[in-house]
């Protein structure tokens, strides 16, 4: 009983350093432009194949493709950005968000249907050669591919957390969250700022579309379910912080074990999104509220 | 204005009366099946532009309504109910699931409720997938006819108008409108706004139910949970907002709209449809928020100036 309950709490730390990873680009982008996204699922989707391609024609490791993956996505989010997101920048907060909301989800449609033609419906995913080890600590199976997983996912926390803190362009991203007029003011040129955070997102999303593929499977219809994750990480959490995703990834990864070991694994989902339901009634603009890049 | 409406009406009873007779001269069962699926998206999108056009919510959460009115209707029906009145509880339990939703739902403004109400629907369909795994079967498969689901459709999608349509022009409608362009200020001059958008959610969702329960009665077989998957709420909404949100013609625009290119595009280039119909979505929520219907009006009104520019053209010989 004891080592189930361990193995399950584990299990949840590595799924919710995962959690972690994928709602990081969509808060990074709602934090900075106030962009809702709602086809960061998709992008990670296409993160996935970008991944699974460079695995099966190159034979790379899968670890390796994440360069490739981030290259990909980075362009895919430019397009994206120059083509529909630049055209939303200048409205007001609550026009902005309900509008990328939609534009989003008719991005959601297009690529997702996109897939479908390019890949086929297939499930697909990446499978190493080392896929099946596992180191057993005092009773407790540690996926060697999970682990590596959290490294990755914290490696790119940590990244994108000095990156913020200690550059020059990471600290004029968070002077245009606290106050974008004084910000102009001050010679920081908002739109690049903007352009960078979306690019930013766009290809921390394919980095986790990277450990979804190695992790679980991948399909074109993934994309909205990914998207919620993402979405009630970010409530759990609270914006803008870094640490903030990370504590939600963890809480939603632990909910969703725990869920599976009390009740069965089929309402793991249910039970994310009753807690964000709950949390949207209760603090409404609570969570949400803080702004700190 | 007037004479506009009077000869709306008249030429939309020509077109339910042509419908109507349609069967007579079209004997082929695909081309009825296609009708079937417009009259189908014109309820689901005429019933999401209740809340989510005049109301201004963006109700991501439409797929509950139809899946739970479906659901309902078919269950009662396969155990041996009359289909009127498993109908009548299947839309019964619709509106409750609205006002059990609605609650909660318009404590979220905004995006919030946009999102919250996603989660709501994502929920039940989720559950009802885990509850109820297996495929429906319709036991009385040898006596099927396709007619009568026809005429169930047709009647559906006039009354789902002719109500959006009696709602728009009372003064629920304006109340509606109000609370669409500032809640607050429409609360100030006492407008209940949570009043006014339950209201709106109990009508969507009724008829979001009823187009359920008929979809329970036309489909031979399908999974239970399948009327609960989100596609049945963005398509909708993006037909709504292609056709024209907030307006009663433009939902149904947008549905005909929505089939047409989907038949097309199948014939000649494959699968491309919703590719398309997702890109025009995007360009009408940046370019023009008015849909079709506005594009269309903004056409009629340039081309009358330029009519009568070119009548007046011989200068000082303008006869009136």
């Amino acid at each position: 009983m004891l080592e189930s309950v361990s193995q399950t709490l584990i299990l949840g730390v590595l799924v919710g350093a995962l959690y972690a990873l994928v709602a990081l680009g969509l808060s990074l982008v709602f934090g900075v432009t106030k962009f809702l996204n709602v086809a960061h699922g998709e992008l990670l989707m296409f993160g996935g194949y970008a991944s699974f391609w460079v695995f099966s024609l190159l034979g790379l490791d899968p670890f390796l493709t994440i360069p490739t993956t981030l290259i990909g996505l980075t362009l895919i989010g430019a397009i994206l950005y120059q083509l529909v997101f630049v055209r939303m920048v200048k409205l007001p907060e609550e026009a902005k968000i309900k509008n990328t909301l939609l534009v989003g989800f008719g991005l959601s449609v297009i690529l997702q249907n996109l897939a479908l033609r390019f890949w086929s419906a297939d499930d697909r995913g990446i499978t190493a050669s080392y896929s099946s080890m596992a180191f057993t600590v005092l009773g407790v199976r540690l996926p060697l591919v999970r682990l590596a997983s959290l490294l990755t996912a914290l490696v790119f926390l940590l990244a994108l957390h000095l990156f913020l803190r200690k550059t020059y362009t990471g600290k004029a991203i968070r002077a245009t969250v606290q106050d974008w007029e004084a910000a102009t003011l001050m010679g920081i040129d908002i739109h690049r700022v903007y352009f960078l955070a979306f690019v930013l997102g766009a290809a921390l999303a394919g980095v986790a579309g990277t450990l979804v593929a190695v992790n679980y499977s991948i399909e074109p219809s993934m994309g909205l379910n990914w998207t919620l994750k993402a979405l009630i990480v970010m409530v759990l959490g609270g914006l803008g912080s870094i640490t903030g995703t990370l504590v939600g990834g963890l809480l939603l990864g632990l909910t969703e074990s725990i869920t599976s070991l009390l009740l069965s694994s089929n309402y793991r989902e249910v039970v994310g999104l009753v807690l964000f339901v709950l949390i949207l009634i209760f603090r409404p603009q609570g969570l949400f509220g803080t702004k700190e890049g | 204005m007037k004479r506009n409406a009077a000869a709306g009406i008249v030429l939309a009873a020509l077109v339910v009366a042509v419908l109507a007779c349609l069967p007579l001269v079209v004997k082929k069962d695909s081309t009825i099946n296609l009708l079937v699926l417009v009259l189908l998206y014109v309820v689901l999108a005429s019933s999401w532009n209740m809340i989510g056009g005049y109301a201004g919510q963006s109700n991501l959460g439409h797929a509950a309504f139809f899946g739970i009115g479906s659901l309902v209707t078919r269950l009662l029906w396969i155990q041996g109910w009359p289909f009127v009145a498993s109908l009548a509880v299947g839309v019964a339990s619709a509106i409750a699931l609205a006002l059990l939703i609605g609650f909660p739902a318009f404590k979220l403004r905004g995006v919030y409720f946009a999102i919250g109400t996603l989660a709501l629907a994502q929920i039940l369909n989720v559950t009802v997938g885990n509850l109820l795994p297996e495929m429906s079967y319709n036991p009385a498969l040898a006596d099927y006819q396709l007619l009568p689901r026809y005429y169930l459709f047709l009647a559906l999608a006039v009354l789902t108008i002719a109500a959006a349509y009696a709602v728009v022009h009372s003064r629920l409608g304006l109340g509606l409108m109000a609370v669409r362009g500032q809640e607050d200020a429409a609360e100030s001059l006492g407008v209940s706004a949570l009043k006014h958008k339950l209201i709106a959610l109990v009508f969507s969702a009724s008829f979001a139910g009823l187009a359920g329960g008929a979809f329970a009665y036309y489909h031979v077989s399908y999974y239970l949970n399948m009327p609960f998957h989100p596609t049945w709420t963005f398509d909708p909404m993006m037909m709504a907002y292609i056709g024209g949100a907030g307006t009663v013609i433009g939902p149904i625009v947008g549905s005909v709209f929505f089939v047409l290119i989907k038949e097309l595009l199948v014939l000649n280039v494959g699968e491309y449809h919703l590719v398309i119909f997702g890109a025009l979505f995007i360009l009408v929520v940046l370019f023009l928020p008015g849909g079709l219907v506005e594009a269309w009006d903004k056409t009629r009104r340039a081309l009358q100036r330029w009519m009568r520019s070119r009548h007046r053209s011989p200068v000082g010989t303008e006869v009136r």
